[in-house]
């Protein structure tokens, strides 16, 4: 029996990160996401243009809230942002670089927007990946840093982030003077999410440089409920709504290990098995979980399991 | 929803004074307006009273495609100029229309595969049209067999039912509201349904014309209206189909749904 094609009235949009100095940046390759026409991995219909991404997370601070197992497969590259991401990138082959200034939030460290401005120059010249740039969740001290960032990056066409329904116009304004793409994140609802996109692209803001995040949200929300919002969103872009038709993102490594299986010790080692194996585990299972949501890029932190999701999207991915 | 603008018709005095006198910037504002508001198509009519309707036809299409190469739905019962009409346009047209035992219908169905274009199917006969919906149902179902044996794709076939005035025959709206839902049932895949909207209200007071048009849409689109002969320029009455669309849960809900559906 032949077996039914679905075929989809639209395709997700085609976002490039980066930019080669042939276009006004200095990255030594680009990454392109989206362009689905169909589902991932599904054979026969399976229509991914793009292989989704990988992005690792690199900090202007060494993160106090890694777990040991997790900080001991970096070592004193933690304190440096710049060799930490050549690591990331030259070891680990991550495919984008994500800096995360959480030093800048007024409680961590307060770095000036000057200081984030340093770092992330010091990161764009270590490493030839695209960059996605993310604040520190202060939304006040965001828009001062994030300004500035967009104008030291400018021409680079990285990923900045985050934009929500509250405070989206300051970073939406820096990233079109930049010439950067953006990150719209909704708290698991497909309907703000839609509505984000709009005020965005009223400002605006080309379609094809969002990209949409759907946040799993504090404790009581779970990974299926984003999942299936996820999902949904996919479904909608590809039935020809514009407004959803974006690739999207997701943070897998700051999901996971803020859970008590990845960061807990070897105190319940004999049911969970050793704290070594359990975050790197933890993270690459939830990844695959993101990938078959329709994720475009995760980022992720631990190398353990990045080398095998990237073995896993090579196999899901062969048509 | 698919909207057609209905704007470009020699019912209307504008039109038929712009056809007699080849005031081809006056039909170029029109298309213009329309796709401007909305419309994804444009319906065609050279009118009753032109004497030369085949030239007509040609003039008006070729007017229309030196501005845009928006799908033409071609509205004449004569044969000649539908197919002048068809083989003027830019893209993909729509015939306007055949009926159930329109002795034309082979030929149309064959000017439909020379073209590439959809069909739009009136249910009714030389008996008129039914009272009901069961009589309408009948003739549809006809058309699609004979759609069928031609082999032209369902998805690409329109069925009318035909709404009558609504201060000429009341009880008719509800039997046309029944043929659209089960329609649906006639085939798999099931063919798509129109209405020429404005037939409803024609001949009412001008004060309600307007009300009666969005709300007998609304309605419409609630028995699962898939297009819509309309006048795309009356904002209301597209901001009610589009509110209705997302009644039906067709477009996905957002606080701006109105300007989401428009950048689609």
């Amino acid at each position: 029996m032949e077996r039914p094609i679905e075929k989809w009235q639209d395709t997700i949009t085609e976002v490039i990160i980066g930019a080669t100095p042939e276009h006004g940046g200095t990255r030594s390759r680009i990454v392109k996401v989206g362009g689905e026409t169909g589902i991932y991995f599904i054979k026969g219909e399976d229509a991914c243009p793009n292989k989704p991404r990988i992005a690792m997370e690199v900090w202007d601070i060494e993160p106090d809230s890694w777990p040991d197992t997790l900080k001991a497969n970096f070592g004193k590259v933690l304190k440096d942002p710049a060799e930490w991401a050549r690591v990331c990138v030259e070891k680990f082959s991550a495919d984008l670089i994500c800096l995360r200034l959480a030093g800048t939030h007024p409680d961590s460290k307060d770095f000036s927007p000057e200081d984030a401005g340093k770092v992330l120059e010091k990161v764009l010249k270590a490493v030839g990946v695209p960059l996605i740039v993310i604040g520190s969740s202060s939304p006040e001290k965001d828009n001062e840093v994030m300004v500035h960032c967009c104008e030291v990056a400018k021409g680079e066409n990285c990923l900045f982030g985050i934009a929500t329904r509250e405070n989206y116009k300051t970073l939406t304004a820096a990233c079109i003077s930049g010439g950067h793409c953006i990150i719209a994140e909704a708290p698991i609802d497909i309907n703000i999410a839609k509505q984000l996109n709009i005020l965005i692209c009223d400002m605006q803001f080309p379609q094809n440089k969002i990209v949409i995040h759907h946040a799993t949200g504090a404790l009581g929300y779970g990974l299926e409920y984003t999942y299936s919002i996820m999902e949904r969103t996919r479904l909608a872009g590809l039935s020809g709504d514009k407004m959803l038709s974006m690739p999207m993102i997701s943070f897998v490594g700051n999901e996971v290990w803020r859970t008590k299986e990845a960061k807990t010790g070897d105190e319940f080692s004999n049911e969970w098995g050793p704290a070594k194996d359990r975050g790197a585990l933890f993270e690459f299972a939830t990844a695959v979980s993101y990938l078959n949501a329709g994720s475009d890029i995760l980022v992720m932190n631990h190398p353990k399991a990045v080398e095998e999701i990237k073995h896993v999207i090579d196999e899901l991915c062969v048509v | 929803m698919f909207f057609i603008g209905e704007r470009i018709n020699g019912m209307f005095k504008d039109v038929a004074e712009a056809i007699k006198k080849k005031d081809s910037a006056f039909i170029r504002q029109l298309v213009e307006r329309q796709i401007r508001h909305g419309a994804e198509a444009l319906d065609v009519n050279v009118g009753p009273s032109t004497e030369n309707p085949e030239e007509a036809m040609a003039w008006l299409v070729k007017t229309i495609s030196e501005v845009s190469d928006v799908p033409l739905a071609i509205d004449t019962t004569k044969k000649e100029v539908m197919e002048i009409g068809l083989s003027l346009s830019r893209s993909r047209p729509i015939i306007n229309s055949v009926n159930a035992n329109d002795d034309r219908l082979g030929f149309l169905f064959s000017l439909a595969k020379k073209y590439d274009a959809s069909m739009i199917a009136l249910t009714m006969d030389k008996s008129g049209i039914p009272k009901d919906t069961e009589g309408r149902l009948e003739l549809a179902m006809k058309i699609i067999a004979f759609a069928v044996e031609e082999g032209f794709d369902i998805n690409r076939l329109y069925i009318d039912p035909v709404i009558l005035p609504v201060n000429v025959a009341q009880s008719q709206i509800k039997e046309v509201l029944r043929t659209i839902k089960e329609s649906k049932m006639l085939s798999d895949p099931p063919p798509k349904t129109i209405l020429g909207l404005s037939n409803v209200s024609q001949g009412s007071d001008i004060k309600t014309r307007a009300l009666i048009n969005r709300t007998f849409l609304a309605m419409a689109i609630g028995a699962g209206l898939d297009a819509a002969i309309l006048d795309v320029t009356d904002n209301e009455l597209m901001n009610t189909a589009i509110t209705a669309e997302l009644l039906m849960e067709r477009q996905l809900y957002c606080d701006s749904y109105l300007s989401a559906y428009k950048k689609r």
